[in-house]
């Protein structure tokens, strides 16, 4: 169990999952629709004023974010719990938690960084100006891993059970918020002029907080759901 | 005494034996609760100064809100090291003993966020506002959800116990958020009326024992309510052992 | 008779004060008799089961 074998290791799983979305790609850019959906709906339910949309334009890309990643948190471990692959990864002699961090980087790379890169195209559309938009991405970039993480201990906790889609929802929520308040408030406090270190901040500190705590937490909750 | 001490412990993880010792407390502790309680009401009404500087005659709402509001916070640390001690050492006893907390700690936040917004109406004119601390309380609601549906959809015992247990170890992190959130952001709601490590009193002096009054009687009540949820929790899960059997008047 | 108004009325804000104890001491209410009900139910429901299982046993 050599520090270069888990690597290897670490990396053929993150390989793996890749390829294998690539191979089912309607499940990576669904996530990705739903998120240009939803935020597609407010002009249409809240009116086309530009005014009102840069107002609210931050709050609703961050919501349709927390949204879409909550959906996406399905398949992180159900395709694998179906197949009896997740038993035998818990086999593997390296650590869990590291296979978990892979697996959760993988879906991160499919369903958070979309919705990064399109989120300027939606910032557009809700009328917000450039600064506002770069920030957008960062808070976004910041926080997306944060949510693919904590969304990966739900995810765990709920493996194989009915009503696991909404169940997960619920679970993750809770935690979800404070990311959503921060994140979308970086953006309506640099636009008042506060400036947004503190939220950045942060957002920064709930990245690196989620980065060490939940792999381990995930990894529980598999042998948990699994045992 | 190290060793004695832990055959004590050992003695009570045991479903068996804890039931009926739960059973013999309960009337005590609901006695305490109900003397607490009426000592209590009769400061908050008639003992309080009727009004305060700052805050006219509704603010007696304190003498329950605070005490909702800390037993919610405690209920939920008492809850979730149950559950890591029922995690990692596998003690059933402990499992269940969280499962019994959580409603009790919801019916808490709830009343100390319903009691905060009619507090709030009158005193600055909102029933609620986005603020750092009732936000935290409101996601404090939402833990105790999470925990009880996470329970009620899984239907192996062991299982559930355990996936509720790791979600409300990693809930935790709230609870201080909620604490010291009066103290790192401004926010509306006031600060600490009881801090820490204060020395000299913030309150009136009759202020402060009826909210510690007020407290101590929903602890009371706390205690008194969760054994009487936890035996029939040892009821159900224990239902395929003899003595339980015989208890439920069916011998075998 | 006006001390025992004015106690109720709590210088015009009696519903803030009363709607929320009185709201406490429903959900306590609540609370209690659910706790006592579930014992009750629970105890009946494995003394039913268990005389099934006897009967079933024994014939």
């Amino acid at each position: 169990m050599s520090e270069g074998s888990l690597f290897l290791a670490w990396r053929s799983m993150l390989v793996r999952e890749i390829l294998l979305a690539m191979r089912r790609k309607a499940d990576v850019l669904t996530t990705l629709f739903f998120f240009l959906i939803v935020v597609s709906l407010f002009p249409l339910g809240v009116g086309p004023e530009l005014e009102t949309l840069r107002l609210i334009a931050p709050g609703v890309i961050w919501v349709a974010a927390l949204l879409a990643a909550m959906l996406s948190l399905g398949r992180l471990f159900s395709d694998d719990y179906d197949d009896g692959t997740l038993e035998q990864i818990l086999l593997l002699p390296h650590s869990l938690s590291m296979m978990v961090l892979s697996k959760v980087f993988a879906h991160w790379l499919l369903s958070g960084l979309p919705l990064v890169l399109f989120s300027p195209l939606l910032g557009m559309q809700l009328g917000l100006d450039s600064d506002a938009i770069v920030l957008l991405m960062i808070t976004l970039a910041l926080g997306t891993p944060a949510l693919s993480l904590i969304g990966a201990v739900g995810a765990g906790l709920t493996l194989g059970l009915r009503g696991g889609g909404v169940l997960v929802s619920l679970l993750v929520l809770p935690l979800y918020i404070p990311i959503l308040i921060f994140g979308a408030g970086a953006v309506e406090s640099a636009s008042s002029g506060l400036g947004a270190e503190a939220h950045l901040s942060i957002l920064g500190a709930f990245f690196i907080v989620a980065l060490v705590v939940t792999p381990i937490s995930t990894a529980a909750a598999l042998r948990i759901s699994l045992d | 005494m190290g060793f004695k001490n832990s055959i004590i412990w050992m003695y009570f993880s045991s479903p068996r034996n804890f039931y009926p010792i739960a059973g013999k407390v309960i009337p005590w502790f609901a006695g305490l609760a109900a003397i607490f309680t009426i000592i209590g009401l009769y400061i908050s009404f008639f003992l309080a100064p009727p009004v305060l500087s700052d805050q006219k005659e509704y603010y007696v709402i304190i003498f329950i809100h605070v005490a909702a509001a800390w037993m919610s916070m405690f209920i939920y640390v008492v809850m979730s090291m149950y559950a890591f001690i029922g995690l990692v050492w596998n003690i059933k006893m402990s499992e269940m003993m969280a499962t019994a907390l959580a409603p009790t700690g919801a019916m808490f936040t709830f009343v100390a966020l319903w009691t905060g917004a009619l507090w709030g109406r009158p005193s600055w004119g909102a029933y609620w506002v986005w603020d750092a601390r009732l936000t935290s309380e409101l996601i404090l609601l939402f833990l105790y959800i999470g925990f009880m549906s996470l329970q009620s959809a899984i239907d192996d015992p062991r299982r559930a116990a355990r996936a509720s247990g790791l979600l409300a170890i990693v809930g935790v992190i709230n609870i201080p958020i909620i604490y010291f959130s009066v103290r790192w952001w401004n926010t509306l709601h006031q600060g600490f009326s009881v801090a820490p490590n204060q020395t000299t009193q913030l309150v009136d002096p009759s202020i402060f024992w009826g909210m510690i009054t007020m407290a101590l009687a929903c602890w009371m009540y706390t205690i008194a309510v969760v054994l009487a949820r936890v035996r029939t929790e040892i009821l159900q899960r224990e239902r395929q052992t003899a003595w339980v059997q015989e208890l439920v008047g069916n011998q075998k | 008779m006006n001390a025992i108004t004015d106690f109720f009325h709590i210088g015009g804000y009696g519903f803030y004060v009363w709607g929320s104890y009185g709201v406490t001491a429903l959900f306590i209410a609540i609370e209690i008799y659910l706790v006592v009900r579930g014992k009750r139910v629970i105890t009946k429901r494995l003394a039913r089961l268990g005389r099934l299982n006897n009967n079933a046993n024994a014939s």
